[in-house]
């Protein structure tokens, strides 16, 4: 059976998309990677799609659903690569992907994750 | 008037035809010339009717063509299923309105990422969608 391999960096989890999913394929990632956020105690995501050439309103609502479940289970995740004219045609197709943190590539993206990291740590310190 | 430079058909009956079709309005798009954000949009229309069609008509077929309208290029896709049909087309057209369980963007997305859309439905007899993207 098809499966979009999930790769474990320190806290983090990266999943690199590089096939054209079809449906089942992108429910079962969903599946997947909330269980190894909780398998793996992750603190954050990293969704890549550089290599995708179209996002539909299922894998939109699946990125969003993906982002709402780590959340949930305290990890935060960053989309990241987006290609503009794939950013194009998701907004005018209605999906602006709210509440889905993005950035540009994997290394903007990780540092975003350690920011957020960092300031929830920072927090927790002065609440001791 | 436009004229037919050359058609095809494809079945819609699972997951994978509907990636067949996806990869294949993207070839039509390219060969026609189209730049990457056309491309991307008519792909990304093609996906959301052909995820119609096969969820909601039961599977169906999608047929293409290229059309020649003096120096303009256009790829016209039909995506034709038997399904239950549409009983109240204007409320299927509205954003965030679906029947089934996705977010109700597939038919007015669509719309919004193709130059010319028509919506035929009969209760009871299918639903047939045409689009087409101009370059």
């Amino acid at each position: 059976m098809d499966r979009i391999p999930i790769l474990r960096m320190g806290e983090f989890l990266l999943v690199t998309i590089q096939v054209d999913m079809h449906d089942q394929l992108a429910l079962r990632l969903q599946d997947d990677l909330t269980q190894a956020i909780d398998k793996k105690g992750a603190k954050g995501v990293l969704i890549d799609i550089s290599a995708l050439e179209m996002v539909d309103s299922f894998i939109g609502r699946m990125i969003a659903d993906i982002s709402g479940m780590a959340r949930i289970l305290d990890a935060k995740t960053v989309l990241v690569g987006m290609q503009p004219a794939v950013a194009i045609t998701l907004v005018e197709l209605g999906l602006s992907l709210p509440g889905v943190a993005t950035a540009l590539n994997v290394e903007r993206g990780m540092q975003l994750l350690r920011q957020t990291l960092d300031e929830a740590h920072a927090d927790s310190a002065l609440e001791r | 008037m436009p004229t037919l430079h050359s058609s095809g058909e494809l079945p819609l009956k699972s997951e994978h035809d509907m990636v067949l079709g996806r990869q294949m309005v993207r070839r039509l798009a390219q060969e026609q010339g189209f730049s990457l954000v056309d491309q991307t949009k008519i792909v990304t229309a093609a996906s959301e009717l052909a995820r119609n069609a096969l969820i909601y008509g039961g599977g169906g077929m999608l047929k293409w063509e290229v059309l020649l309208d003096g120096l303009k290029r256009g790829v016209r896709l039909t995506f034709q299923d038997q399904g239950p049909g549409i009983a109240n087309i204007e409320l299927a057209l509205t954003d965030g309105w679906t029947s089934g369980h996705g977010l109700g963007l597939g038919l007015s997305g669509a719309r919004r990422l193709v130059n010319d859309f028509e919506l035929d439905s009969v209760v009871g007899q299918g639903t047939r969608v045409t689009v087409t993207r101009w370059k």
